[in-house]
């Protein structure tokens, strides 16, 4: 041994049974995915799940795992319950799950290193350890190279590797892998398995459980699980089954388990020889570049009519931009690609109506139902509406989509959602179909039965069809195979020309012997064969070693782990800093906007367009008048010549006041006759005409007294006077009192828009498994999430006043301290608000909504901007009092312009303490720490 | 032509799968009902009707008959009842904004009125509230003025002064301020609505691959940007058309003076605008984290600066003309002259003309970006 080997604690007595299911239960609306197991898993070896799609292998697999909540039954997992949540936390560390799809729990924009590192520092790794674990996998893997690459720039099988990585970090007793090869190369395939059978012969005392499609693995495997509708069919050795159904291979076996009604119309595919036909796809040197790095690369290639052709090459060699550029998606660099003797053009309908397409990646809606995605292409097509039922119908029945129909595709597995896509690819029966490993992660069965679709159309409808695969029994079907490397093509003829080329024995060794020419093999030509290392796996052999560390000195992981909280905290801020469009939006954009905003609100109502209809046309009606126009706060337009255009005026809104001196104002004036002066004013904006009143009154006031003081030559005695003394601002300037205002306006909008795609993100894409079967608590993930965020918003915080005080002039007379104090708590409240509207809703749409109204709405009516909360009514007046935005509004025009410390404040900040952990807690609630 | 009634298919058929995409997000249906109704609703009752519940404090170092009449003048609904507080008082109670206004009344004042020395009441206004401030100390000098007159004649007719000055408000006679708040919060919630809506369903397309697989079938650009316009424009224009009716007219009962369906004609026309501003931005924005900030950034001053907060004419100019170049400020002042004003085409067609211009801009400039986009688009 060169390394000690990890004991289990006392507590846990080495189970010889690693996982038991008892009465197990699990169903997703009408569809059994658990419908009664009871099954004992073996410890210390490897264990396969086989199945059909759709089964619930990875539900089982998710179950085990504690990624997912038990409906019903019990799930007894490494000695303990997975019911309970204390067992879960206490075991969670020697558990490691690598979900089902590429990638789908790694994050895009952090690097290879950075992505092991994460989920290190999860398990409460030392930095010294990390990079000693991470050194020995990376060299492990083949991927030492590759270290500082962005994972979203990987191919599908060094995403797997990485997931691998990161799932053997923490040294588990428990691993589980759901379809870890699915869309993975043969070489990256064949690599994968030796590098999971070398660690295997290190800890020999690891449970690995595998769902996987390939049966050829599945070979290789110590004991298998046979499943089929929510059940067991039957387990045992491969040997064992093998010789129960009196079978030679696995998948024979595996057909021969299955229930009658379950494997109808299965049988040998017979491929009828291709009659040849003209020339349907062409392309002639095309060149793909993306910046200085060339994807594609002097590919030439001619299929004919109802020719089936074979792209194989590893993961990244550009198989997929070659056929992006043969449905016209991609425009080449270089070369043309003809359809039908014609250039390809995106623009042109009428081709895309003769191709079929179908992309690696899931690219139809999600949240549509099957049927509902189905009948949109159909319309989209142009397929009559019987045709299109028909047509509907029978694709369903082929690939027995039928008892899935009314379910949305983001329920299902991948296995039947690569049948949607199929089907919808095929749907408008296109003269040339390009199909993108079409058949990844799909069972046996189907795969058959798609392939006999594939013949039929061939053979029988003359359709051409161009198909990537993974699997060399399909690419042994095909007429021609075309070898793909780095962007090149490598070798093409038919499949037997090939193997016969280079005097290898099968496609598989001739596909890898090709590779390995072209330097595709990464790691050294002399890797131990999968089968070699199997049977050496129960006496360690010496090599590289991907786990010679120390096991965790602690196997119990704490309860609050600042550590971990900090991990997630590094891993957004990393993100963050990846994307600068995003920081500059939010540095930037808050000072531009606080600029607009700081002008453009005024509160010093003035200019208001007003017009004279002067009747009288007097001296004194034009002394009158003159007062008026000399006013600041108002703006004179043309004046008026009757009512009737005073009613158009006023009603086009042009006018917000009208004045009209009667006839005889004059004459009356100088005879001490009474007399009135009539005011309009436009009362659709309240606010604005209650200014307009209160100035006219009082320069009419004004006018009169002057008039008097005039004619009788001394002022009338008042029986008292009001001294009004503005405070705080004496000038009314808008801006000393709106700039303090916008300060807290942009910390509400921006944090809180910042974190609010937080988790509802990793909800959509994936990586909030991660959150599931980690030890991380939900505070520590929300918490670590809101740090980045409370920084950069203290920072531009520190940006806004720093504006505030020089562009703005705005004194500032109070306690800074007090002012850092409030925006602190008032940030990490307003990014907490964002967290909380992220844990409520299931889509970013609807978080982004959510984030916009709870912002803006309180923030802007109801938090003392326009009218003092004292002044509010009804709900209003509810959200205000409480609402984060209000006592900082208190806090900052406070600190800003009234001299105040933290003694005088106090009030205001009380509530703000208190909002941070309502809100958080709030959220923690609603966090879900299990998939349903 | 064949190609017409394609385009009018297609984009009739991938809006109606918009309302489905939007049928299934439960959190998204219940915002838009909120945003509608409840929101609408407290938003037009928590605004005071012009000044109301002012908290007001009153230094009375006189006792006298007069300081205890004119206290009890300044009462709700203008004024919360005033807080009786000592000299030394005011600048605590200002500070912490607890009061707006502090009224001083010196001792001697009514023997000092009595014996016609003109004393002085001295009013200190907190000025950092600007809402209140001017219209506040104008209230109250009113206000007390008059005690002190009917004081002082004790109870003699007041005589009236030579010229009168009528003032009307039209329109709003009562000077009602929830009629305002109601339809500036179904025009920010329509604003709202119409951009993210559209622009975050693009960006969804896109990150979920959709986009990609659309543009592989016989739809072009034009058709996918149309089908989003015109669901979504549907969605909001039927949400504000119900609480136009339901929640604005019939529960707080604000009469609407003009047409309905003019008004509903010039929404229509509006959310063509803004959805072409949402899908503008969803071209620009890399991701949704990148949109959710911008949408932000241009909702603010849509919201602030279009008119439907403070009137438009006291901002400085380059502010003004700078929002005439957004569909909202054109919308904001036909919205008010139709609801408010009851003005017909005849009067707001000039607003609508540059609203319409401004949409098609938009729309011209989101479909340039999304056929350039989709060009560009890699793996």
């Amino acid at each position: 041994m060169t390394h000690p080997v990890q004991t289990p604690p006392p507590a846990m007595p080495a189970p010889a049974i690693v996982a038991r299911l008892s009465g197990l239960q699990h169903r997703y609306g009408a569809v059994a995915a658990a419908d009664g197991v009871d099954l004992e898993i073996p410890a210390g070896c490897m264990v396969g799940f086989i199945g059909p799609d759709g089964v619930g292998k990875s539900t089982w697999l998710g179950l085990i795992a504690g990624a997912r909540r038990i409906q019903q039954g019990r799930v007894e997992v490494l000695g303990g319950d997975m019911a309970d949540r204390h067992h879960r936390h206490a075991v969670c560390p020697r558990i490691a799950y690598m979900p089902q799809g590429l990638g789908k729990n790694l994050y895009p924009t952090l690097s290879v290193f950075e992505n092991i590192d994460f989920f290190g520092r999860l398990f409460g790794q030392s930095r010294a350890e990390r990079a000693q674990r991470i050194d020995t996998l990376l060299a492990a893997t083949g991927m030492s190279a590759f270290a500082e690459r962005p994972a979203n720039k990987l191919s599908g099988g060094m995403k797997q590797k990485l997931g691998l990585c990161c799932a053997l970090i923490h040294d588990p007793d428990l691993l589980i892998l759901d379809e870890p090869t699915t869309g993975v190369d043969p070489l990256s395939r064949r690599q994968f398995w030796e590098l999971i059978a070398r660690i295997r012969a290190e800890r020999p005392g690891m449970s690995v459980l595998v769902a996987t499609a390939y049966m050829e693995e599945a070979e290789q495997y110590d004991w298998l699980v046979a499943v089929d509708s929510g059940r067991v069919l039957a387990t045992g050795s491969p040997a064992e089954l093998r010789a129960r159904t009196g079978t030679t291979t696995l998948e024979a076996a595996f057909l021969a388990l299955l229930p009658e009604s379950r494997r109808q119309g299965h049988h040998a595919l017979d491929i009828p020889a291709l009659t040849s036909g003209e020339v349907v796809i062409e392309a002639r040197g095309l060149q793909m570049r993306f910046g200085d790095f060339v994807a594609v690369d002097d590919v030439s290639l001619q299929v004919r009519r109802g020719e089936i052709f074979g792209f194989l090459g590893s993961n990244g060699c550009g198989k997929s931009t070659t056929m992006k550029m043969l449905t016209g998606l991609l425009p080449p660099t270089r070369g043309e690609a003809r359809l039908l003797g014609e250039v390809l053009d995106a623009r042109n309908i009428d081709t895309r109506r003769r191709v079929g397409y179908m992309s690696q990646a899931f690219s139809l809606y999600g949240e549509l139902p099957v049927r509902a995605n189905l009948e949109l292409h159909a319309r989209l097509f142009d397929l009559s509406a019987a045709d299109g039922a028909a047509r509907i119908d029978e694709l369903a029945r082929r690939f027995d989509l039928l008892p899935v129909m009314d379910t949305k595709p983001d329920a299902l597995p991948l296995g039947l959602r690569q049948r949607l896509q199929l089907a919808v690819a095929v749907l408008h029966r296109p003269d040339v179909l390009i199909l993108d490993e079409p058949t990844s992660g799909v069972d046996p069965v189907a795969r058959d039965a798609f392939w006999q679709l594939i013949i039929d159309l061939s053979r029988d409808e003359g359709v051409t069809i161009f198909i990537t695969t993974h699997f060399m029994n399909e690419a042994q079907r095909c007429d021609r195979i075309s070898l793909m490397h780095a962007g090149r093509i490598l070798a093409s003829d038919t499949p037997d020309a090939l193997v016969a080329a280079c005097g290898c024995s099968s496609l598989e060794d001739a596909f890898i012997h090709h590779l390995e020419a072209a330097g595709g093999g990464r790691q050294p030509p002399h890797q131990p064969t999968y089968q070699a290392t199997h049977q050496a796996a129960h006496q360690p052999t010496p090599g590289p070693s991907a786990t010679g560390v120390q096991p965790a000195a602690t196997t119990r992981a704490p309860a609050f782990s600042l550590g971990r909280l900090l991990s997630f905290s590094a891993r957004e801020a990393v993100e963050l800093r990846r994307d600068p469009i995003r920081l500059t939006l939010a540095m930037l954009g808050s000072i531009v906007l606080m600029i607009v905003m700081g002008y453009g609100i005024n509160m010093d109502i003035e200019r208001l367009s007003y017009a004279l209809l002067d009747r009288d046309q007097t001296q004194a009606s034009q002394s009158y008048a003159l007062r008026i126009a000399g006013s600041r706060y108002f703006a004179e337009q043309p004046p008026l010549a009757s009512h009737g255009e005073l009613d158009a005026r006023m009603q086009a809104g042009t006018l917000t006041m009208a004045v009209e001196i009667p006839p005889g104002f004059g004459r009356d004036l100088a005879r001490g006759t009474p007399t009135r002066i009539s005011v309009w004013v436009d009362g659709s904006m309240p606010m604005r005409a209650e200014l307009a009143r209160a100035y006219v009154g009082g320069l009419h006031a004004q006018t009169l007294a002057e008039a008097a003081t005039a004619a009788t030559g001394n002022a009338p005695a008042s029986a008292a006077s009001i001294e009004v003394r503005y405070r705080y601002n004496p000038e009314l300037r808008s801006l000393v009192s709106m700039v303090p205002l916008m300060i807290p306006l942009m910390l509400v909008f921006i944090p809180s828009m910042l974190t609010a795609l937080g988790v509802v993100r990793e909800k959509e894409l994936g990586s909030i498994l991660n959150v599931y079967t980690t030890p991380v608590t939900r505070l520590e993930f929300l918490l670590g999430k809101q740090l980045p965020y409370i920084g950069l918003s203290l920072l531009n915080f520190v940006l806004m006043f720093g504006l505030a005080l020089t562009l703005f002039q705005v004194p500032f007379k109070g306690s800074l301290p007090t002012l850092l104090l409030g925006a602190t708590l008032y940030v990490t409240a307003t990014t907490g608000l964002g967290l909380l509207v992220s844990t409520m809703t299931s889509s970013q749409v609807a978080a982004i909504a959510g984030t916009a109204i709870g912002t803006l709405l309180p923030a802007i009516q109801f938090s003392g901007l326009m009218d003092p909360v004292s002044s509010l009514e009804g709900a209003g007046a509810l959200i205000g009092a409480v609402y984060p935005t209000s006592h900082f509004f208190t806090i900052s025009s406070g600190t800003f312009s009234k001299a105040l410390g933290f003694a005088d404040l106090g009030g205001s900040l009380l509530p703000l303490l208190l909002a941070i952990p309502v809100l958080n807690l709030a959220s923690a609630a609603l966090l879900q720490k299990q998939a349903r | 032509m064949a190609r017409s009634t394609t385009l009018l298919r297609n984009t009739w058929t991938l809006g109606l799968k918009e309302f489905r995409s939007l049928g299934g997000d439960v959190a998204m249906m219940v915002l838009i009902v909120f945003m509608f109704t409840a929101s609408i609703y407290a938003d037009a009752r928590a605004r005071p009707e012009t000044l109301q519940r002012a908290s007001i404090a009153v230094v009375d170092e006189d006792a006298s008959q007069l300081s205890t009449r004119i206290v009890a003048a300044l009462h709700p609904p203008q004024f919360i009842d005033p807080e009786l507080i000592s000299l030394a008082d005011i600048d605590k109670g200002l500070d912490a904004g607890r009061h707006t206004f502090v009224l001083d009344i010196p001792p001697n004042f009514q023997r000092d009125v009595l014996a016609g020395r003109s004393p002085a009441l001295q009013l200190n206004v907190d000025a950092t509230r600007q809402s209140q401030a001017q219209t506040g100390a104008g209230y109250i000098q009113n206000i007390v003025g008059e005690e002190i007159r009917d004081f002082v004649q004790r109870g003699r007719p007041a005589a009236t002064p030579q010229v009168e000055l009528v003032t009307r408000a039209m329109f709003n006679p009562n000077l009602s301020a929830s009629w305002f708040t109601a339809i500036a919060s179904i025009i920010n919630n329509i604003t709202m609505l119409g951009i993210l809506l559209t622009g975050a369903a693009l960006i969804r397309e896109r990150e979920h691959g959709t986009l990609e697989h659309l543009l592989v079938m016989p739809v072009t650009p034009l058709e996918i940007m149309l089908s989003k316009v015109w669901s979504m424009g549907v969605v909001v224009l039927v949400a504000s058309a119900f609480s136009l009716q339901v929640v604005v007219k019939g529960l707080l009962g604000v009469s609407i003076a003009g047409s309905a369906v003019l008004f509903g004609l010039c929404s229509l026309l509006y959310l063509f605008a803004a959805a072409s501003i949402g899908i503008f931005m969803g071209t620009v924005a890399r991701s949704m984290p990148q949109f959710g900030l911008m949408s932000i950034l241009v909702l603010l001053p849509l919201q602030i600066l279009s008119g439907s907060m403070t009137p438009r004419e006291s901002m400085p100019e380059i502010i003004q003309g700078l929002m005439s170049l957004a569909p909202t400020t054109h919308f904001v002042a036909l919205a008010q002259s139709i609801l408010f004003r009851g003005a017909g085409l005849d009067i707001v067609w000039p607003q609508l003309l540059m609203m319409i211009a401004i949409g098609a801009a938009f729309f011209m400039l989101a479909l340039h970006r999304l056929r350039s986009t989709i060009g560009q688009m890699q793996s």
